[in-house]
């Protein structure tokens, strides 16, 4: 076993981890920017920093289901045989912001 | 009858309906996560829509963060509630150790890419390696949350005075109550402490699952039996699992944290 190792290591290829290192570090920078918007903008601003912790929330998923699990690249009926149903959980929001009167 | 047959094997190869392709150009475990994971994710969407339900139900603090005192009668400022860090005792580090968290899973996402990625190059040793960081990442995320956990239970030096329900006496009393439990808490509302444990509960419990299933992977392609079969597809499988638990954590993160 050991020895059938040593003879396919030669074929082995080289890593091609550029993109993960990349997507890690747009994750990085957007998590450090959502701590720094918690921390500098003032909490008269509530609405807003909703909306972009919200907004960076949604960059982050992104990439994690778009690069991480490859989504972005697999045949577009998968894609959206994901993404589709998601829309329940919108409607769901949006249903309860409307009847509560937010 | 031999031309029949023929045509019938034409027919099924063109036609998505027979069998024979794969118009996801998935496999049948991929799909199958995949919808796992939708399936999951109405879970966890469930759950953070409920905190939502119920936190703006109860009155926001509308005063300034800087003499924010926690108190059953609103909300809290999470930042003023989570923040302390391990062997920094008494200090006000908002936010830190759930940022280290964060950080940690993030990290631990990104060996498990590459620890697919080392499979799609069927390249065993380096599967190993990547496996192990995964590992590690997820056993060190369970032990912050742990940590967190024991930290939130037994509560701070002064605790808080609350008037609670005495079960015994069939009285209210007011006493000093320090921590929190399903029943009453020093930080604000009791369903704060019971989202935040049924939340980051629900939420540690599949890290817990993730790194057993990783461990698993790992002893399977440590012993060679993805070598054996001539893919590493199951790296893939558990991989894309262990990424959702990374992606909930970003919304327990921005929905139970920051906002």
């Amino acid at each position: 076993m050991a020895n059938t190792y040593e003879t396919t290591e030669g074929e082995i290829p080289k890593p091609q981890t550029k993109i993960i290192w990349r997507t890690f570090w747009i994750l990085l920078i957007v998590t450090a920017l959502e701590f720094l918007v918690a921390f500098t903008l003032p909490a008269e601003y509530r609405t807003l920093k909703i909306l972009i912790f919200v907004g960076m929330t949604i960059v982050k998923a992104f990439y994690i289901v778009g690069e991480f699990m490859h989504l972005k690249h697999e045949v577009k009926s998968l894609i959206w045989s994901i993404l589709i149903p998601t829309i329940f959980v919108v409607w769901l929001i949006t249903a309860l912001l409307v009847e509560g009167g937010s | 009858m031999a031309s029949t047959s023929a045509s019938v094997e034409q027919s099924k190869k063109t036609s998505a309906w027979f069998g024979g392709v794969r118009p996801m150009d998935a496999s049948y475990g991929k799909l199958m996560m995949w919808f796992f994971l939708l399936s999951d994710a109405f879970s966890f969407s469930g759950l953070l829509i409920a905190y939502g339900l119920i936190r703006f139900e109860h009155p926001a603090y509308t005063g300034s963060p800087a003499d924010f005192v926690a108190s059953d009668a609103y909300w809290p400022i999470p930042e003023k509630i989570y923040n302390a860090f391990p062997f920094f005792h008494g200090i006000d580090l908002p936010l830190v150790f759930v940022g280290l968290m964060t950080f940690i899973l993030i990290m631990s996402s990104v060996t498990m890419v590459l620890a697919v990625e080392a499979g799609h190059r069927k390249d065993r040793k380096d599967v190993e390696k990547w496996m192990l960081w995964t590992i590690l990442g997820g056993i060190t995320f369970l032990g912050c949350q742990a940590w967190e956990w024991t930290h939130f239970i037994v509560g701070t030096d002064e605790g808080a005075t609350r008037t609670v329900w005495n079960y015994i006496s069939n009285s209210w009393e007011t006493t000093t109550i320090y921590g929190a439990n399903l029943r009453v808490n020093e930080y604000g509302p009791a369903p704060f402490a019971n989202l935040f444990f049924f939340i980051t509960g629900f939420h540690g419990f599949h890290v817990f699952s993730g790194v057993l299933l990783n461990i698993l992977i790992f002893h399977n392609a440590a012993f060679g039996v993805y070598e054996k079969r001539g893919h590493y597809e199951m790296v893939e499988k558990v991989g894309l699992y262990w990424h959702f638990v990374d992606l909930v954590w970003v919304f327990v993160f921005t929905f139970f944290y920051l906002v």
